[in-house]
């Protein structure tokens, strides 16, 4: 069982190059902040590597920050074998939100990440089938969870507001 | 008055209009399309069960719409359902009714704001005979709400009614 500063350690020793940083002035759990293009490498690496074994990814999330201009994406992983835990978040530019997928690693990522792309409008590179999984498939009104988002006057001849 | 209310004359013979024959035969058995969509589905399903017994009016889930008469919508209807809810609705055969179970059929109920994915009442898209208020409304009222609509059906005519 590792702690999150244990964790980071064993990352940076891993992955000299990447920047990656320890959030921990917030009254929830630690969070890792890790860059967006190299979420897949990472994801192998805590998924396998011996002194992780990160086996469960238990949630995959969205979130728009507006303020800073950025869609950002939470992993929380666990490892059922080491009983240890692990928030990550990765951030996005908001005109072009691309993070390659996780997919592979995890399967359940699969769905979580078609609802991301859904509510929020995050790209999955690579994601093997990335349409829509809430929203009707031919929803062309945007992403509705988007901050500045409005909902359209009339979806297939029905009106949408009250 | 209704047909069971009509004057017996003779041992085996029942005098009655032929209206009032096909409305209470209407009435007494309102085949429900087999169809729940959210909490309220859960009510509608106790109202089926033995303690309220839905099967005392007649009423029975069909699983095809083409064999029944009622459609309860019970629950939150999305934009995604509305669209198949029209399509069955339209699946059913003449006569049909409609009985809106619960606010968030009715009028969108918790999510007349802020629910993007929500339409705001079943009756944008089929015409509603009878709305049941409640959140959800308990078996009594759905069975209310039964009841007033086995009252328009037997108030019903064929013939246009004079001016």
């Amino acid at each position: 069982m590792k702690n999150a500063e244990e964790i980071l350690q064993i990352l940076k020793e891993n992955f000299p190059e990447s920047n990656l940083e320890l959030k921990t002035d917030q009254p929830t759990e630690a969070v890792l902040i890790a860059a967006s293009l190299e979420i897949d490498k990472l994801s192998l690496f805590l998924r396998d590597s011996s002194e992780l074994l990160f086996d469960s990814l238990m949630n995959l999330s969205g979130v728009d920050e507006l303020k800073e201009s950025l869609l950002s994406v939470y992993y929380h992983l666990e490892s059922t074998s080491l009983k240890h835990k692990i928030t990550i978040k990765v951030s996005t530019d908001r005109n072009k939100p691309e993070i390659p997928t996780v997919s592979e690693v995890w399967k359940a990522a699969d769905w979580h990440e078609r609802e991301a792309y859904d509510l929020f409008g995050i790209i999955f590179l690579n994601h093997p089938d990335l349409r829509r999984i809430l929203m009707p498939y031919d929803w062309d009104a945007g992403y509705p969870l988007r901050k500045d988002y409005e909902n359209p006057e009339f979806y297939q001849g029905m009106k949408v507001p009250y | 008055m209704g047909f069971l209310d009509s004057e017996f004359t003779d041992g085996n013979i029942v005098v009655a209009k032929a209206e009032d024959l096909l409305n209470w035969a209407r009435l007494s058995s309102l085949w429900q399309v087999s169809f729940g969509l959210a909490c309220c589905a859960i009510e509608m399903m106790a109202t089926s069960a033995s303690h309220y017994d839905f099967d005392r009016f007649g009423v029975i889930p069909r699983p095809s719409p083409r064999q029944a008469d009622i459609i309860i919508i019970s629950g939150t209807v999305t934009l995604k359902m509305a669209t198949r809810i029209k399509r069955l609705y339209e699946q059913m055969p003449d006569p049909k009714y409609i009985i809106s179970m619960g606010s968030c059929s009715n009028c969108g109920g918790p999510y007349w704001e802020h629910g993007y994915h929500v339409l705001k009442g079943v009756d944008r898209v089929i015409p509603v005979d009878v709305y049941v208020p409640g959140c959800p409304p308990r078996p009594e009222a759905l069975l209310e709400g039964l009841l007033k609509l086995q009252e328009k059906i037997r108030n019903e005519s064929m013939i246009k009614k004079s001016a």
